[in-house]
């Protein structure tokens, strides 16, 4: 592959879901997730795909889902504004079990906000925004060349387990032009759901050992029915409480069934670390800086990067955090991975925040003056 | 009627959700008349619904069937449609569903002219929610929200799609259940975006609230009210003073279906691409 190409994170993430497949985006223009909208536009209908400016984002996230049921790889983008509209049928995709792909560029907020500034204000938006108990699958790249894996893998994990799958960008990332190498593995794969088994009866919302039960897609006749109601293996609506205990147990633990294959995490130089830096997405990027030059100087620090950030990686922070002298969680907000990352230390070791909530990205020496500090 | 039944219900979800008197059915009976007539394979037929009463219907139509979110079921056709052209998409929704939380979609829909058939039940009122007063509710009408009567002005559906767009419309009744058949065909074969407003009737939340002592009251009213879109043309305009057109409202095969439209992009980015 070894192929160089001037990118940024928005242009990854749509050069990423081509690759694994993704024929349908739907969206409504806002900043600055925008650029993601203007090249699938000008890349679909090259490709037998179809782009759609919709009237908004409820009603882009209702067109995802409706190409979804007939097959088809599906995608929106937006921001923070647009982010919140799309919570209900985001909740809908969880429950009917139907694959999409959201891609959220963070701005800052509440509301309008800040709309060209960054922020990590929708960490437990992405993971709580719909009502109700649900699954989602959230992944937070750090780089362009990441983006483009990462947002392939978003696509190929909502086909293989049903579920929405959220790639959560940030505006530093949708917009900054890096060059990106391209190796052997960062090959897009094309994986398909699962389809009925051809010899045996269809049953839509089947329990199956891997909890993921296999999707008809619409005219391939199979005609079944799809409900946002709560619904029993057969998909019609149900309020027998065995029957709704069952399915919703089923459908929000298929994501802990498969966390080895949906986790993925990043450790840098954490064995021998005193102190251990726990950061997401264009935040890590300044932690990487200040790790990488603290080690110069012969400091022990180390940093964990949760890439796939819910479910949270709750086992790679915890030994990862053991026998540390401290954990620092840098965020561009007031402090919400801190919460997970608390829970999961329980007290065994210091946890600091350290938040900045004026629109501008933590600096590496924000994060060095912290950790001098706490040594 | 039995054997269209048979053939195009799921027999073994009934008895349905509808209170006794209620003109969903009516509805439902209608346009599985039409799908029969235009011999349509059931499995290459979309129907999608909103939420409400008449949301409820997909749950009983042997075909490819989605019940979507309250408003949005024109969204998630939109997709099935454009992804899938050769299904045929029938879209069913409530007065509130279609023109109070869902009135964006409708109009972009209608505006679009992508080839699917949307049929509004209004019975004006929110029905499942126990009686609430909708855009459609006509003025000075009683409601659980308007205990001291309505106060807002209603919305004509079938006048609204008609200035958005849409190139196909027509009104019906849940009375008048052999044009509704034909309007819904009709609607069908029309190659855009076609919407069929079916005046029905609530007995139970605004029959009851507005002196109606009964379903076929409302069906009465229906019958006095609902005046032929032909004739109405020759009538003094103070003579259709409350009362409303039926039959084929607006056609108009001018405007160019989505998808045909949107052939001329692929071609464009196809010629883009050759060297």
């Amino acid at each position: 592959m070894a192929e160089a190409k001037l990118l940024s994170g928005n242009d990854a993430c749509v050069q990423g879901a081509l690759a694994a497949g993704v024929r349908f985006f739907a969206g409504y223009p806002i900043t600055p997730s925008t650029e993601i909208a203007n090249a699938f536009a000008r890349e679909l209908p090259g490709r037998g795909g179809i782009f759609m400016q919709m009237e908004d984002e409820i009603a882009s996230m209702g067109a995802i889902i409706g190409a979804s049921c007939t097959g088809t790889k599906a995608v929106t983008a937006t921001s923070g504004p647009g982010f919140s509209l799309m919570q209900e049928n985001i909740g809908y995709a969880a429950v009917a079990e139907i694959p999409c792909v959201i891609i959220n560029v963070m701005r800052y907020g509440p509301s309008t906000g800040l709309p060209t500034s960054p922020s990590q204000g929708d960490f437990m938006q992405t993971r709580w925004g719909p009502h109700g108990d649900h699954p989602v699958i959230v992944i937070a790249p750090y780089t362009a060349r990441e983006a483009y894996r990462e947002t392939g893998r978003a696509v190929n994990l909502s086909e293989r387990y049903r579920v929405p799958v959220i790639v959560l960008m940030d505006e530093i990332l949708g917009h900054l032009r890096e060059r990106v190498e391209f190796r052997d593995e960062d090959l897009v794969q094309e994986i398909n759901r699962k389809g009925p088994d051809p010899d045996s009866t269809f049953l839509p919302y089947e329990y199956t050992e891997d909890g993921v039960p296999p999707f008809a897609n619409f005219g391939t006749g199979y005609r079944y029915h799809i409900t946002g109601l709560i619904h029993d293996e057969t998909g019609f609506p149900t309020n027998n409480p065995v029957e709704v205990d069952r399915i919703m147990r089923r459908v929000n633990e298929k994501i802990e069934l498969h966390r080895r294959d949906i986790a993925r995490t990043q450790f840098v130089e954490v064995d021998d670390a005193d102190i251990l830096v726990v950061a997401f997405g264009s935040v890590a990027r300044s932690a990487h800086e200040a790790v990488r030059t603290l080690r110069q100087e012969g400091k022990a620090v180390g940093m964990v990067r949760p890439v796939t950030v819910w479910p949270f990686p709750d086992e790679d922070i915890r030994k990862a955090a053991a026998g540390k002298k401290a954990v620092i969680v840098p965020e561009m907000n007031l402090g919400q991975m801190v919460r997970e990352v608390e829970r999961v230390v329980a007290g065994t070791v210091p946890v600091h925040a350290l938040n900045r909530i004026d629109g501008l990205l933590i600096t590496p020496q924000e994060m060095r003056d912290l950790i001098e500090d706490i040594q | 009627m039995g054997e269209l039944h048979e053939k195009y219900l799921r027999m073994n979800k009934m008895p349905h959700i509808w209170c006794a008197g209620c003109g969903n059915g009516i509805i439902m009976g209608a346009f599985i008349t039409a799908i029969d007539r235009l011999g349509y394979d059931k499995d290459e037929v979309a129907a999608v619904s909103g939420i409400g009463c008449s949301g409820r219907i997909t749950g009983y139509l042997d075909f490819n069937t989605i019940h979507t979110t309250h408003g949005r079921a024109l969204a998630f056709a939109t997709g099935i449609k454009l992804t899938k052209p050769r299904l045929k998409v029938f879209v069913f929704m409530g007065d509130g569903d279609a023109v109070a939380i869902g009135g964006n979609h409708l109009i972009h829909a209608c505006r679009r002219n992508l080839d699917m058939t949307a049929v509004i039940f209004n019975n004006h009122i929110y029905g499942m929610t126990g009686g609430q007063f909708s855009p459609t509710t006509f003025k000075n009408k009683s409601a659980t929200t308007a205990p001291y009567g309505t106060t807002d002005p209603d919305f004509d559906i079938a006048q609204l799609c008609i200035g958005a767009g849409a190139t196909y419309v027509a009104r019906g009744t849940s009375y008048h259940a052999r044009l509704l058949t034909d309007l819904i065909v009709k609607g069908a074969e029309h190659p855009g975006f076609s919407v069929i407003e079916v005046i029905t009737h609530c007995p139970v939340n605004f029959g009851r609230r507005n002196n109606f002592e009964s379903p076929a009251q409302m069906l009465l009213w229906q019958k006095e009210h609902g005046v032929a879109a032909r004739k109405a043309k020759a009538m003094p305009l103070e003579d259709m003073e409350g009362k409303f057109t039926i039959g084929e409202l607006y056609r108009s095969t001018e405007i160019p279906e989505y998808l045909e439209e949107y052939g001329r992009v692929i071609q464009a980015a196809n010629e883009e691409k050759q060297p």
